[in-house]
């Protein structure tokens, strides 16, 4: 079974803190890591091939430095990996982000399931595994929380709003996964750590691939960014310290009375 | 490449200590913009030299934006009725047409929901393109995506709005790209930019650290899924009618290639979020599993919803259906009441709509206080049952 998975490399957004003075990021020591949810989408394309064998290749699209977090999934046992990195490639979008990630994955060749995160922890869009999955013209589950492989047929439980839907659907299709006890990433290996220092990843740019210039960075973008800021925040209210817990719940009723909220 | 730095770059450091995406290095006394830079833009308003600029880049563009007009919603149904999200949308839709001076219709999807329409034109369409087969009968990718390919083809529209939900966000990147257009993924505020006309989607990004404001300027339609329970859902006059255009559905069966075998409930009133009045969630404070009980008593007697911070989840304590913030559950309750919450930014981001924040946490610094209305210093397991009580007498007068 060929798989692969598709991953970000992103700044930890839990480790962000705002400058009250300035209102602005703080960035400095916030460590780059594996976008969270791609890690899951590795761990089950991982135990997928534990159980049907095959090949797991790992592909990301980033800055050189994002050879790191290839070598971490390699580290957790992913069998090879590609990084597409060229700077035609900047300012990307979904869609021209998901146009190249397209053209790489056919280059890859064969493919059998594609996993995708359910998103990345710094955009947040959940956009980039259904457009490729458009770009390539396969079928796509998203929000997957489990599933398994039967011949050419595929089961998973997708979640929705109220509950799980169970789908079925052949191969090849784009997975996306969500964060599932069933799926809590492994540690990396002694072994795959050792892999992952020796292994030299391939890096492709345009020249590499089959693409066409105008789909590609910002000119394949169709979004634009106006403008960023940082968001408005509520306002603080009243804060109720009382030596005991009535104390402190009649004083907020009494609050709450007089704001004509109960 | 887009974002350059001229050499009246004074070597501040303004633009690096302002990036988002930590793109800018100084080198030489000089700003230098790395490959990690993804265009945003942040740097040309930091830069108090102007020394920054956004390099125009040529377009090939074939779209005649001009040809498409209104305003879209995609009604997403649960057990043929419309999500909340798709009214509120309407009301939000209404908005954007009437200051486009165009016209809002909504898209409606299934087996047998004509019906529908009378809830859709009170809650302020003009029209509702109707598309009806069996296939349709419940959401797939495939089928839908195909129905609005067809659509957007025959009637071209320059804007359309779905809900970010788990349907909404997998339908809309589908669409998008099936149709070469842009999509700004969970928008929680939608205007027009004065200076072009189109629409302005603003969406919390970077874990809700930041705020970006999208446009799509030269592919159509514009589209974007917007946050439940960002908006507030129009009241209904049921005195109003529109137009019903009915579209012949061209999917067939063997175009959908996923079989839906089962769909399992698991979610009560309890975990309804979206559409609660009143949320009482727990955090790690709470201590344990068991005692979300103390949180369940309250939201019981009030009427509302369960809600969890992400690290209660992490720790299996309850299931995802219960998340609040930027990788769950948006909610936009009248009251929301966190208890031993924290309050981090992506907790923040998913309930700062709410109109009531009352907060129970043992530390005086937490930060859920300095977005709280009101907020005891006091350990949630000691305040909770007294809660409960009062509320109870409160209920029984």
């Amino acid at each position: 079974m060929e798989i692969v998975v598709c991953v970000k490399q992103v700044p930890d957004t839990t480790e962000v803190k705002i400058d009250p003075v300035t209102n602005t990021l703080i960035r400095q020591g916030v460590p780059s890591i594996v976008n969270p949810f791609d890690k899951n989408a590795l761990e089950a394309a991982l135990q997928l091939r534990d159980q049907n064998g095959g090949k797991v290749t790992v592909v990301s699209m980033g800055p050189p430095q994002a050879k790191e977090a290839l070598k971490e999934c390699i580290a957790m046992g992913a069998d090879e990996a590609v990084l597409i990195s060229d700077r035609a490639f900047g300012g990307a979008d979904t869609l021209a982000t998901s146009y190249t990630l397209a053209a790489a994955i056919r280059k890859i060749g064969n493919y059998d399931v594609i996993f995708c995160g359910k998103q990345a922890i710094d955009g947040d869009t959940a956009q980039v595994g259904p457009e490729l999955a458009e770009h390539l013209g396969i079928a796509q589950l998203t929000y997957v929380a489990k599933m398994r492989v039967e011949g050419d047929c595929l089961r998973a439980e997708r979640e929705h709003e109220d509950g799980y839907e169970v789908i079925e659907t052949k191969l090849p299709v784009m997975i996306s996964i969500i964060k599932s006890l069933q799926y809590e990433p492994r540690f990396p290996t002694v072994k795959g750590t050792r892999k992952a220092s020796r292994i030299e990843i391939p890096m492709w740019g345009a020249a590499d691939m089959d693409l066409d210039s105008n789909k590609i960075g910002l000119k394949g973008s169709a979004t634009q960014v106006r403008k960023i800021f940082t968001p408005p925040q509520r306002k603080q209210g009243v804060t109720i310290a009382r030596e005991t817990a009535r104390d402190a719940v009649n004083e907020l009723l009494a609050k709450l009375t007089e704001a004509k909220i109960v | 490449m887009a974002v350059k730095v001229t050499e009246e770059c004074i070597g501040c450091s303004a633009c690096a200590s302002n990036c988002p995406f930590g793109a800018i290095e100084m080198q030489d006394s000089k700003a230098l913009i790395t490959d990690v830079c993804t265009q945003c833009g942040a740097c040309i308003d930091v830069c108090p030299v102007k020394a920054i600029y956004r390099e125009a880049e040529e377009k090939t563009t074939t779209v005649n934006t001009a040809d498409y007009k209104d305003v879209w919603v995609y009604i997403e149904l649960s057990d043929k009725k419309p999500r909340n999200v798709s009214l509120e949308l309407l009301g939000e839709g209404r908005k954007l047409a009437d200051s486009m001076q165009q016209k809002l219709a909504a898209v409606l999807i299934g087996e047998n929901v004509e019906s529908v329409s009378k809830e859709l034109f009170a809650s302020g369409t003009d029209q509702v393109y109707l598309v009806e087969a069996p296939e349709l009968s419940h959401y797939n990718t495939d089928g839908y995506t195909a129905v609005f390919e067809d659509l957007i083809g025959t009637y071209k529209p320059s804007v359309i709005l779905l809900g970010a939900t788990n349907d909404g966000r997998d339908l809309g990147p589908r669409v998008a790209c099936r149709v070469n257009t842009g999509l700004t993924a969970d928008c929680t505020n939608l205007g027009i930019d004065e200076a072009t006309g189109l629409v302005a989607w603003t969406r919390p990004a970077f874990g809700g650290n930041i705020m970006a404001t999208i446009l799509c300027p030269d592919q159509r339609p514009q589209m974007g899924t917007v946050r439940p329970s960002v908006f507030k859902r129009p009241v209904p006059d049921y005195s109003k009618t529109g137009e019903i255009i009915r579209v012949a559905s061209k999917v067939k069966a063997d175009d959908i290639r996923t079989k839906l075998i089962e769909v399992i409930r698991v979610c009560t009133t309890s975990c309804n979020l979206e559409e609660a009045e009143v949320i009482v969630s727990g955090g790690r404070g709470m201590g344990k599993p068991e005692n979300f009980s103390l949180i369940e008593d309250l939201a019981d007697v009030l009427g509302g919803s369960v809600g969890a911070s992400r690290a209660v989840v992490d720790a299996g304590w309850k299931p995802h259906m219960h998340q609040v913030g930027q990788t769950g559950k948006t909610v936009g309750p009248k009251v929301y009441i966190a208890c031993g919450i924290s309050g981090a930014i992506q907790h923040v981001a998913g309930m700062s709509s709410s109109d009531v924040v009352i907060a129970i946490n043992k530390d005086p610094e937490a930060n859920i206080f300095k977005i709280a209305d009101f907020g005891i210093v006091g350990d949630a397991l000691e305040v909770l049952p007294v809660l409960t009580e009062e509320f109870k007498k409160i209920k029984a007068c």
